[in-house]
């Protein structure tokens, strides 16, 4: 049982989020993707945390989460005001700023 | 350090943490994917155990499963009725035929095709192993872990301006996050 694993166990997660963000054209479920990569890399800072004996890689990972919960506030704030004034969730049929 | 229950609790956690990221990605239906998600946050918080952050670990539960799960839960229920864009329901595979013939734009299907994406995900996978698989193998001494009094430490001692300022950060984002979603503004399209 080494650190490798839980690295390889990281980027799947990561690969995974970017496939998501790739093919969703869903706001939320892009939204979701973009969890998966937050935490894909907190895991990774956890890691490596672990590997160096050094605290402030979690430290990090902690600043991670937080920004990751401003994140989908705002993010959630936006697809609401975008279903109320564009009637729609899907990323590319937001057409209100192309004139 | 290395025991046989660790490797154990290590293979289920990932099980877990990678069935819950593919239906994640994968699922149709919006909900049943932000359960998955839940799935995978607990999974990741289970590693964090393991590799000795307890106290992440704790804040991701109460964080991601608590706060972020339940605001996407709640947001996916005030947009239900406009997830559905024309296209079938359920775990059918994704129309990429439709799309490869111009129908995306219509709203025939409701992901992209997984072709390409799928090959840059995977890509990327291969290039991040390669770049970390020669990184030191053994996990260092259970005492070397670094603690929670230690994280701690460095929150109020060195790093005491970013956590002041996420704090600030997190303030900006509700105050912004209430006054975008509120009803009052009218937009003229």
């Amino acid at each position: 049982m080494t650190l490798r694993w839980f690295l390889l166990v990281s980027h799947a997660l990561f690969c995974l989020g970017v496939f998501g963000m790739l093919t969703r054209r869903n706001a939320i479920a892009m939204l979701l993707s973009i969890e998966l990569l937050l935490n894909a890399a907190g895991l990774n800072f956890v890691c490596f945390s672990r590997i160096f004996s050094n605290a402030q890689a979690q430290t990090i990972a902690f600043f991670v989460i937080a920004l990751a919960a401003c994140e989908a506030v705002v993010g959630l704030a936006i697809i609401l005001s975008l279903s109320r004034h564009a009637k729609t969730v899907f990323a590319d049929e937001a057409k209100l700023l192309s004139g | 350090m290395p025991t046989g229950g660790y490797t154990i609790a290590f293979v289920i956690l990932a099980a877990l943490a990678l069935m819950g990221a593919v239906w994640t990605v994968t699922l149709r239906n919006l909900f049943r994917a932000a359960l998955s998600l839940g799935l995978a946050l607990i999974a990741v918080a289970g590693f964090f155990l393991l590799l000795g952050a307890e106290f992440l670990a704790f804040t991701q539960i109460l964080v991601y499963v608590g706060a972020i799960l339940t605001l996407i839960i709640f947001g996916i229920m005030l947009t239900a009725k406009f997830h559905q864009s024309g296209g079938s329901v359920g775990r059918q595979p994704c129309g990429w035929r439709h799309s490869l013939a111009g129908n995306d734009i219509t709203g025939s299907v409701v992901n992209r095709p997984p072709l390409p994406a799928g090959i840059a995900s995977v890509g990327l996978f291969v290039l991040l192993t390669a770049s970390t698989w020669s990184l030191p193998e053994h996990l260092p001494d259970a005492g070397l872990a670094p603690t929670t009094a230690a994280l701690g430490q460095q929150l109020v001692v060195l790093l005491v301006l970013p956590f002041e300022v996420i704090s600030l950060v997190i303030l900006v984002a509700l105050i912004g996050s209430v006054a975008l979603a509120s009803e009052k503004q009218r937009f003229s399209r």
